[in-house]
């Protein structure tokens, strides 16, 4: 039984918000409880356990609505996309939490506020995943990035964190103002910030072409950019990720990116669908740039966690493709990847804490030489996890699927997208060449003389790093389950489908049809 | 024999575990190994003075041999006079996606399975003794590495069939790496880069037909091999792209000449069980994959004046090239590896003569060149396993040291020039007179080679086996003992037995390439009308 809930009233907003609100007041008490005692390794785990705990309860409240509530007009949104996004968020929640439980114990940071940090970052993110009104979208994104600028600079000790987390205020700051700026011109255009309302206004005043609202995309498309780590907007993403503990920059490099890019593609498919010819070179050309600039830049990285923020940046591009497509489909596609990316990051950087060498913050690609020889079971979870990044079949697990899916989404556009699916996977063969250079490294190479062994990791990283191999190496077999889940899972816009607005091209089918997919039941293929 | 397979439901079970076999071999050998040796030790010597390889090894020698008795079944069971897929296996794996999980065969990929069992078996026979370290992870390798090879061969899904084809990297690539020679991580990469490309634009390409071919209702994709080539509703330009995604893919496993530079580094790098798997099988793979997928599905493409006689002349350069500059390699290996240049240059001249002949004749070579290429990379391993150089100066005269080596060399040559009497000669000379029907110039060109094909490896073989024995080195190698002996005798009896009598392996073989000409004849002929472009 589906009730549907007036978001113009007051009591029933709330009820839409209170996966939201579970996660924020509780942030809030443990925030309270983490700075009331003096810093202890004991508290900070505590607090951890507890920062787990609340994040699994919000996942349950989220799933719990799922089936629950619908939702007419507003600003909240409360539809399948919503709760996936959250569930994916969520998920690298718990990872983060979990990991950097080990890593602060390993660094000696015993700030149990550390985890409540993430949680808030986390509820704004859970924020980004609902919006449906700009001002939201601007909310969520303030909340997120104000709690992770704070996180990236944890390690109080170390320079290189200072420095990046300074780097990364200040050109986060820099960023939101242009978000800031094109949320203000795209009201000045159409006089509204709620994005169905903004499609509506567009088509009906006929405002495709208004300079005002082209520049206000323009410049939203430059906000979302930086938060995503796209060319020409990634300078931050290495020099932070480099700097920031490793558990907290795989918070950035898999969950911030996946909150962001949840909250762009819905912006765009229920506000900008009409504007489709103005926005869709800028993002191809986007998703191109960081594809090959991602992919070539990360083959010259002798720094595994540099090497990963430029293999971020390349999946950054990627993910823009499923954007750019466009559609539906592109969406559902684009969750999908962003669960297996997850996993493969938190997994990746499971590894690089693992490894780093006492003392020091990162981890040379010289020291992986040989892993091998001394930690078969470590080389081969980091070597599916490389594969998957590559997006290689079977061995790579989930990582093809979710790259398959992207591919048939820009094929199946209304306006196949052949070029953007021919960049993508020319730069993957780009991308095997640092991919495999860490595999090579592991399995090929001896071990270098004086390299002291990796210590045993904790056992928090081990189980995170279990999970996230064994479920990409199950996704990767059985696909099936989550690619329904994704499926249904693509934002929901009243009023019919936002697709109809695209330039339709000879020999394909109209763009409606894109949209019985996303809701029919498994439909059998016809033999 | 019918009987009996009949009895015991054979033609239902057959395909799935023929995949299955090697896959539960491979994890039980690696979990086992992996949980033997969690010593944490660097360097744990030799395994095979230490006795830590016999498990592996003879667990990986019995997985082998179950699967080869198991696939020996089909010779029987698989009947000739049916053109149509058999034994077919048809299993629901990704429904929403369209994705199915279907094997079968036909002729062509009946002989295709069985060259493999049997070769995969003797590559096992080759790895006891060569292989020192890890080798838990090597004999898994190898079982994934025939599941991924076999899965290509059974496939009637696009998508299974990429997804097998990629299964096959990583395992080859694993083993250059580790076990091959000095310049092993460069060869390693530089094979996996190429096939890489060529590859993942037929992955674009698989997803393009498979949309095409969808379900106007559901919008469901269909990968199903046989629904692609009659549905797929293609313009003639997005056919030419198509078929130049796939040709890439395949010519560089051939390999076609300009893209066969992978080829001498992967062989003379690779241990020597991987340069009989990459020389027997893996190149197969990608005539294979002309016959079955870039020639029939753009018939109009690949067919089309300019494009084929490109292939042509392509596929006829490679066999002169090949030839030539096996003339003057001074490294026994690297002269066979550049040898199947030449001799995969027949094949792809056979298949795009487009005669019943022909073709046949390319698949008899695709055989033959499996079985020769094959032994004598046994033979050039068990000599480096003597004497650790491959240079062919360095011997001379050894014919009178090991009589048995120079007898088993001598004929695993002759088959390889193509000497009547072995079964070298009917496949070439199928081709040959196949093609001389259709395309007379390309097959004048390629019948002198033959002369130079004959002039390198007889030259090669007088320089190893006979002149004067100067090198006093040379005077204690030691022949071949019973295990290299057991290898090598299956080999030559298929050498000598196809050659006298091929006929039952022709008859398997006709009816696929009958079909393979009929229908690409015809649907050439299709497709170049107007009317199949406006197809919605």
């Amino acid at each position: 039984m589906i009730t549907t809930l007036n978001l113009a009233a007051p009591a029933q907003l709330t009820v839409a918000l209170v996966p939201d609100l579970v996660l924020t007041g509780g942030a809030m008490i443990l925030l309270v409880w983490a700075a009331w005692r003096p810093d202890s390794d004991r508290h900070q785990r505590n607090v951890g356990l507890a920062s787990i705990v609340l994040s699994a309860v919000t996942m349950l409240f989220a799933l719990n609505w799922a089936g629950r509530y619908d939702a007419g007009p507003g600003p909240i949104a409360l539809d399948n996309f919503r709760w996936l996004v959250d569930a994916v968020i969520l998920i690298g929640t718990i990872f983060a939490i979990a990991l950097s439980m080990d890593d602060n114990m390993r660094i000696r940071v015993t700030a149990a506020e550390s985890h409540v940090l993430i949680l808030l970052a986390s509820a704004g993110m859970m924020l980004l995943a609902a919006a449906r009104d700009l001002m939201i979208v601007f909310l969520g994104i303030e909340l997120m990035s104000i709690s992770v600028y704070a996180l990236a600079g944890m390690n109080r000790r170390s320079e290189r964190s200072a420095e990046g987390a300074l780097k990364y205020f200040l050109l986060g700051a820099f960023s939101t103002a242009f978000l800031l700026y094109g949320i203000a011109l795209v009201y000045g255009a159409t006089g509204t910030t709620n994005l169905t309302t903004i499609a509506g206004r567009i088509a009906t005043f006929h405002l495709g072409n208004s300079p005002l609202l082209i520049a206000g995309i323009a410049l939203l498309l430059i906000g979302f950019g930086f938060k995503i780590a796209s060319v020409p907007f990634h300078m931050w993403a290495p020099d932070v990720y480099d700097g920031a503990p490793s558990a907290i920059t795989a918070y950035m490099a898999a969950t911030v990116k996946a909150a962001a890019f949840a909250a762009f593609i819905r912006v765009w498919l229920e506000a900008f669908p009409v504007s489709w010819t103005s926005w869709h070179p800028a993002l191809s050309g986007l998703a191109i740039a960081s594809m090959i600039f991602g992919n070539a830049i990360g083959l010259a990285q002798k720094n595994l966690k540099r090497l990963l923020a430029y293999s971020s940046i390349g999946h950054a591009g990627y993910l823009l493709v499923a954007v750019t497509a466009g559609t539906f489909q592109g969406s559902s596609a684009m969750l999908f990847y962003l669960f297996v990316y997850t996993l493969a990051t938190f997994g990746a950087f499971a590894v690089v804490i693992t490894l780093t060498p006492e003392g020091q913050g990162t981890v040379m690609l010289d020291d992986l030489a040989g892993l091998w020889s001394i930690r078969p079971w470590l080389a081969f979870s980091m070597t599916i996890i490389m594969l998957s990044l590559l997006g290689f079949p079977i061995f790579g697990g989930a990582g093809f699927f979710a790259k398959w899916y992207i591919l048939q989404a820009a094929l199946q556009a209304p306006v196949k997208q052949t070029l953007l699916a021919v960049v993508l996977v020319l730069t993957t063969v780009v991308s095997a060449g640092y991919y495999l250079r860490v595999v090579m490294l592991m399995i090929m190479r001896p071990r270098l003389e004086g390299r002291p062994a990796p210590f045993r990791s904790g056992g928090l990283t081990q189980t995170v790093l279990a999970l996230s191999v064994a479920l990409i190496l199950l996704l990767g077999v059985f696909p099936e389950s989550a690619v329904r889940v994704a499926r249904n899972g693509s934002p929901r816009v009243e009023g019919g489908p936002a697709t109809t607005a695209f330039p339709t091209s000879g020999a394909v089918s109209p763009p409606a049809s894109n949209r019985r997919i996303a809701d029919g039941p498994g439909a059998q293929p016809v033999r | 024999m019918i009987g009996f397979l009949t009895a015991i439901g054979y033609q239902h079970w057959v395909l799935p575990a023929l995949l299955l076999i090697p896959l539960l071999g491979a994890a039980m050998i690696w979990i086992s190994g992996a949980m033997h040796d969690r010593s944490g030790r660097e360097d744990r010597g030799d395994e095979i003075v230490s006795g830590a390889a016999i498990v592996p090894r003879s667990f990986a020698l019995l997985t082998f041999a179950a699967e080869f008795v198991v696939s020996l079944g089909l010779w029987w069971s698989f009947d000739p006079s049916n053109a149509m897929w058999q034994s077919v296996v048809d299993l629901d794996w990704i429904p929403s996606w369209g994705i199915r999980f279907t094997i079968g065969v036909d002729g062509i990929a009946v002989m295709m399975v069985l060259l493999t069992t049997l070769i995969m078996l003797l590559a096992v026979g080759a790895s006891w003794t060569s292989i020192r370290a890890r080798s838990h992870s090597y004999y898994a390798l190898l079982l994934v590495l025939t599941t991924g090879m076999l899965g290509v061969f059974l496939a009637l899904d696009l998508f299974l069939f990429y997804v097998m084809w990629e299964v096959m990297l990583i395992p080859m690539y694993f083993i250059i790496g580790i076990w091959g020679g000095d310049r092993r991580i460069y060869a390693s990469l530089k094979f996996f880069i190429y096939t890489m490309v060529g590859s993942l634009l037929m992955l674009v390409a698989i997803v393009y037909l498979g949309l095409a071919s969808r379900d106007p209702v559901t919008n469901v994709p269909n990968f199903n091999y046989d629904f692609v080539l009659q549905h797929a509703a293609l313009t003639a330009t997005a056919a030419k792209w198509l078929f130049g995604a796939f040709f890439l893919a395949f010519a560089v496993k051939v390999p076609m000449f300009p893209f066969h530079t992978w080829l001498p580094d992967a062989h003379v790098e690779a241990p020597t069980a991987g340069s009989v798997v990459l020389a027997s099988i893996m190149l197969k793979l990608g005539t294979f994959g002309f016959i079955r997928l870039a020639v029939p599905l753009f018939p109009a493409a690949a067919m089309s004046p300019a494009i084929r006689s490109g292939i042509l002349v392509l596929a006829v350069v490679g066999i002169v090239y090949g030839a030539l500059v096996s003339l003057v390699q001074p490294d026994f290996k690297k002269l066979v590896a550049y040898s199947s240049v030449s001799h995969l240059g027949f094949v792809m001249l056979g298949i795009f003569a487009l005669t019943v002949q022909s073709v046949q004749g390319a698949l008899m070579v695709m055989i033959n060149h499996g079985i020769s290429t094959g032994a004598l990379f046994l033979l050039i391993g068990m000599l480096y396993e003597r004497r650790h150089t491959r240079l062919i100066a360095d011997y001379g005269g050894i014919a009178r040291v090991v009589p048995m080596f120079a007898a088993m060399l001598t004929i695993v040559t002759f088959s390889s020039i193509g000497v009547p009497g072995t079964n070298g000669f009917i496949g070439e000379f199928l081709v040959l007179i196949g093609a001389f029907r259709t395309e007379p110039i390309f097959a004048f060109i390629a019948t002198t080679v033959v002369i130079i094909s004959a002039a390198y490896l007889l030259w090669a073989i007088q320089r190893i086996l006979f002149n004067s024995l100067d090198n006093p080195v040379n005077e204690r190698i030691p022949d071949l003992n019973r295990r290299e002996l057991a290898i090598l005798v299956p080999l030559v009896a298929c050498i000598i037995w196809l050659g006298i009598y091929p006929k039952p392996v022709l008859t398997r073989m006709q009816g696929a390439a009958e079909r393979f000409v009929s229908t690409v004849d015809a649907r050439r002929d299709l497709m170049s009308a107007p009317v199949a472009q406006a197809l919605p």
